[in-house]
């Protein structure tokens, strides 16, 4: 025969299997990125832009003279720059992102398509109202939609985000009460276990805040609700779903307590997506709820933003709702975008224009995607999956609240860990090591140590029992002492436990360039 | 040097009382990044807020333990928030108090008091 | 349906691990009478074929902006973003990650809103700067709730160049916290005025430039006027790329500058989403609302960013927090980055400069419309003008055209008397010819006799 041998090994040879550092500190796909005033490109620029056909020497010294302090990058470079940084975040998109309270839900791609079309990205706010009728439909269309979802007769669609929401349910109450007279009613009583946006946005509205407490099985204590609720009282803030995941059973009796009081029940809609199709916030007393569009209707994170929170308005706060919104003219739709003689009551502006369309038609496509059937399913299953992993980790961790079922979300506290030496903190650091971002630790504030977990619907069983396994072998390493696995964890993420004592005692919070080095003045 | 069972020290000299938290609380508390201190020239009641000492992940309320007047804030501890951890009873002190009632000084715990509370908790 | 991982297999065998017989028992707590049995009346569900016929026909009901000569600025500006941006951040691990609070894997988000906040501060011209806020009106109101704080006094005067929206989300803000606005009188070319209106009260003066109609003010005079009185000076942008020309708020002595970074990196969006830019002087970091991001050390000493000086929070501080906010406007900051980044010191300049340039020929156009009264006299890119009669019915008819001619002023403030004014601006996507369109449709729709048809 000829032999015909190119000479290159094709398999590994065992004895090189074990890991070696790499002599640049480059890991493998991992890249390390400096900031982009270190590359330097106080010159560079990656746009071709025209040359302006004439100066700005009219303007005289209202132009700046100094350089500004910015760096450019060619466009390849720019690239490079912000994949190499993507590389480092991790996201729903690779695995279960189990963040309590949050719902971190598939993101769908078709919603970033929609809201792209020229007809919406391209559309300046303050058009003739008579060339964008197709997006005062959209918004309609989308009011549609959560106020037969939720039951409540009127929808604020301005807010831009949940806790701006609040702020709007919260001034439309104050303006309510103030319409009537009632303006000495000067406190919200909110329970231990809400998310810090509430007491915090109630004091901006400046009401005091006074806690409600909490019973052995995590509920709102009706006794200690029913003595707070006095003739100063503006209204409850309550989640329900609750922080702590599970359903208000006296939620109507809740509700009826407040209303006789004189006082308003404004409803945190941030675990709407456990009951979103089966149970309307209106039948349940509700007067204002905020919806979490990038919560509950799938619109993405983006690393913390933006959001969208519309606000949902009973009758009697209805007509202190907020300008903008739409109404049915005999020319077509129309924004009323001032308050006007018969909507004399409305409280203001929460911002500028109609708030964030962007999110409206994302949030409407998944809407119209899912349908009234599909809705319904998205709770079912989110609740099954909370339920499943539960389940599936109660026999090796302490669920906070072990009788009855959970909702969407499962919260465990930290006596599991007692006698381990391993803590909450160093439980979910390790988690990232075995591939998982960490669940919300530390809320609600009233269980020791929580971890609060929250799946959602969008989650296969495959990933829901990865996921049961990697904590179930985390657990066992607690238990059996393996302390150092946790303490020092994350060991394989692009970075090691950072120092947030050194970063809140020394802030620093731009780059500057070192004394000496070439700046844009060169 | 007397304590109160909110973790506050006092310590008089004449009438300007020296008021800072305990080497408990500073461990309890982790890291101290920032304090706030009190303006110069602030009248307090005993339990009004003197100061908050805030860690990475908290903000916990300090209180007057006498009434008085504020005669000095710590103005090393904005620089240097980890004295706080360093020497809480002593370089880490918050402000300075002129009493109106020396008095109510003698009616906090003294040192062994303040221990026998510690091993109670 | 498409969205849904789960099969009834799947179900069923969950199920049996719960222990329970269906989904309707895990249900238990909700009241009966609450449980919806049927489902709600709304369409059932829809593959993407459908939604996306629906949805376009929608879309195709709206004439795009870049449909023909277009002149709509007041605070949203048409610009061209390279489309590297919006490769960028539809990226997974941008558009599906969540908050950095796991600083470990989020090293992604948390570099680029430290690269954000310098690049905010170099702007601005100030010591530090947030990681965003929900748009340019909101951080204007919380500005002015943060010279409460600051100065502890309860009085903000609103100059008459301010954008009416921002002044009016001002005062629904601070009218809760029990603030007094003073709203003064809409002017052309007045930022000045709120000199005389500065007393032992006021805890701030709001001044905008370049202001709603257009004009560029240098403000150290204000500046000056307001720390004598020790009140805080508050300059706001609704241009960002005004900052790329124009003398900074911080070099003419303003203590918090606020904007709407809209024009760079994100599109028009009918409103929003949008990113509030927020910066003052270091002294008053500890007073600053939003989310800060910081450089730090990890365990193996390699150099990281975390977010920082969490204390002021809402999750942190609940009802002392300064403020309730608890979201910046993350994908929007980071096409801004992004856009920036491509721009450079280099490039912001020329853009800046060439929309200057556009709105010079917008000028020269429109001085020469018989009728038009050009009201500002110094500008950057935009321009307000007085013309025969209603603004907006004159917009109206110069539409049939095919040209937008800017927003009415009586848009913005029905109540401000000044039916007769139109705000236009020029950018970068502003050519020759839509002037000439512009100018030509103008002289038609104004009558010989110098009203409006």
């Amino acid at each position: 025969m000829s032999i015909v041998n190119v000479g290159r090994p094709t398999r590994p040879d065992s004895v090189l299997a074990e890991s070696h550092a790499s002599l640049t500190g480059g890991r493998g796909l991992l890249q390390d990125e400096p900031l982009l005033f270190e590359l330097g490109g106080w010159d560079k620029t990656g746009v071709d832009l025209d040359a302006p056909a004439e100066d700005a020497a009219d303007l005289g010294d209202l132009v700046r003279a100094g350089p500004i302090g910015l760096a450019g990058l060619s466009e390849p470079e720019a690239v490079r720059h912000y994949v190499r940084l993507s590389q480092k975040n991790h996201a729903i998109d690779l695995a279960l992102y189990p963040l309590g309270s949050c719902t971190m839900k598939h993101n769908p791609r078709l919603n970033e398509k929609l809201a792209r079309l020229a007809g919406f990205a391209d559309l300046h706010p303050l058009q003739p109202q008579s060339t964008t009728q197709g997006a005062l439909e959209l918004m309609d269309r989308l009011a549609h939609w959560l106020k037969t979802l939720t039951g409540m007769p009127a929808v604020a669609l301005s807010p831009k985000a949940g806790a701006h929401g609040e702020l709007c349910g919260l001034l439309a109450i104050k303006a309510a009460h103030e319409a009537a007279g009632h303006g000495a009613r000067r406190r919200v009583l909110v329970p231990t276990s809400a998310h810090g946006t509430n007491p915090a946005t109630a004091a901006f509205v400046g009401y005091s805040v006074t806690e409600i407490a909490q019973t052995p099985d995590g509920r709102v204590d009706i006794a200690d609700l029913a003595a707070k609720l006095a003739p100063d009282v503006a209204a409850i803030m309550v989640t329900n779903p609750n922080t702590c995941g599970l359903f208000e059973r006296d939620i109507i009796e809740i509700a009826r307590l407040t209303h006789e009081a004189g006082a308003y029940f404004y409803c945190d809609g941030a675990n709407f997506n456990a009951i979103v199709g089966r149970v309307r916030p209106g039948d349940l007393g509700v007067d204002a709820m905020h919806i979490n569009l990038h919560k509950t209707f799938s619109t993405p994170h983006g690393g913390g933003g933006p959001g969208a929170g519309p606000v949902v308005l009973s009758a009697a706060l209805a007509p202190f709702a907020p300008a903008p919104w739409v109404v049915h003219g005999e020319a077509g739709l129309h924004l009323v975008e001032e308050a006007i003689e018969e909507a004399g009551q409305a409280f203001g502006r929460m911002c500028a224009f109609h708030g964030q369309m962007g999110m409206f038609v994302r949030a409407y496509a998944y809407m119209r995607s899912h349908g009234a059937d599909g809705l319904r399913q998205v709770a079912e299953d989110a609740v099954l999956n909370a339920n499943y992993i539960k389940a599936r980790l109660s026999d090796v961790m302490s669920p906070a609240f072990p009788d009855g079922p959970c909702m969407h979300e499962a919260l465990f506290d930290d006596t599991w860990l007692e006698g381990t030496g391993v803590t909450t903190l160093d439980f979910a650091k390790a988690m990232i090591d075995e591939g998982f971002h960490p669940m919300t630790m530390y809320f609600p504030l009233v269980v020791h140590g929580a971890m609060l977990i929250e799946p959602t619907e969008t989650e296969s069983k495959r990933e829901l029992d990865r996921f049961c396994e990697a904590l179930r072998a985390l657990a066992a390493a607690a238990k059996a002492g393996d302390a150092e696995r946790f303490k020092g964890a994350p060991y394989l993420a692009p970075m090691r436990r950072l120092d947030e004592t050194l970063a809140a005692r020394k802030p620093k919070l731009t780059w500057r360039p070192e004394p000496d080095a070439p700046s844009a003045a060169a | 040097m007397r304590f109160t069972k909110d973790h506050e020290w006092v310590e008089l000299d004449g009438d300007v009382a020296t008021i800072g938290i305990t080497a408990y609380a500073a461990e309890q508390l982790g890291d101290v990044v920032f304090v706030e201190t009190p303006d110069v020239g602030k009248t307090l009641k005993a339990g009004d807020q003197l100061a908050v000492v805030e860690s990475v992940k908290a903000a916990s309320d300090v209180y007057a333990p006498v009434s008085g007047e504020v005669v000095a804030a710590n103005g090393e501890l904005a620089d240097s928030p980890d004295t706080v951890n360093a020497a809480p009873e002593a370089a880490g002190w918050f402000a300075k108090v002129k009493v109106a009632n020396p008095a109510e000084v003698d009616a906090l715990m003294d040192r062994p008091a303040y221990e026998a509370f510690l091993a109670t908790l | 349906m498409r969205y849904l991982p789960l099969t009834p297999d799947d179900r069923a065998e969950m199920l049996g691990v719960i222990g329970s017989a269906t989904v309707d028992d895990l249900f238990q707590d909700v009241p009966a009478a609450a449980r919806a049995k049927d489902l709600f009346d709304l369409p059932l569900h829809a593959g993407e074929l459908e939604v996306e016929r629906e949805l376009s026909a929608l879309a195709n009901r709206n004439r795009a902006a870049g449909a023909g000569p277009f002149f709509c600025g007041a605070g949203a500006y048409r610009h061209h973003v390279p489309a590297t941006v919006d490769h960028i951040i539809q990226r997974s691990e941008f558009l599906t990650s969540y908050t950095p609070y796991q600083p470990e894997i989020a090293q992604g988000t948390l570099q680029v809103l430290f690269e954000f906040q310098t690049q905010v501060a170099a702007l601005t011209g100030l010591e530090v700067a947030n990681a965003s806020m929900y748009d340019g009106s909101t951080a204007c109101a919380e500005a002015v709730m943060m010279s409460q704080r600051v100065t502890r006094r309860e009085k903000a005067i609103l100059s008459g160049g301010l954008h009416p929206h921002y002044a009016a989300t001002t005062q629904t803000i601070a009218h809760a916290e029990g603030m007094q606005i003073v709203r003064q009188a809409a002017a052309v070319d007045a930022e000045a005025a709120v000199i005389a209106a500065i007393d032992a009260e006021t805890a701030c003066v709001v001044v905008q430039t370049p202001n709603v109609f257009g004009v560029v003010t240098d403000v150290t005079k204000i500046a000056e006027a307001a720390h004598a009185a020790g009140a805080l000076l508050i300059v706001v942008t609704t241009e960002a790329v005004a900052y790329g020309l124009l003398k900074s708020p911080g070099e003419m002595g303003a203590d918090i500058a606020v904007a709407e970074g809209q024009s760079i990196g994100n599109a028009l969006n009918y409103g929003g989403p949008y990113v509030g830019l927020f910066a003052c002087r270091e002294k008053l970091v500890r007073q600053m609302p939003g989310r800060l991001c910081g450089e730090t050390v990890d365990a193996e000493g390699r150099r990281g960013y975390v977010l920082t000086l969490s204390t002021r929070e809402q999750h942190i501080r609940r009802e002392k927090a300064t403020s309730n906010i608890c979201t910046n406007s993350g994908l929007c900051a980071l096409a801004f980055t992004i856009h920036l980044s491509l721009l450079g010191e280099v490039g912001l300049r020329q853009l800046a400069a060439l929309n200057h340039s556009r709105a010079r020929e917008l000028r020269t156009a429109l001085a020469a419309v018989p009728g038009v009264e050009i009201l500002t006299p110094r500008f950057f890119n935009e321009l307000a003008v007085r013309v025969p009669g209603d603004a907006a019915a004159l917009v109206e008819a110069v539409l049939a055209d095919g040209v937008v001619a800017g927003v009415p002023y009586s848009r913005l403030d029905p109540h401000a008397g000044l039916d007769d004014v139109l705000l236009l601006a020029a950018t970068e996507t502003t050519t020759s010819d839509d002037i000439a369109a512009l100018a030509a449709a103008l002289a038609r729709k104004i009558a010989p006799q110098g009203n409006a048809q």
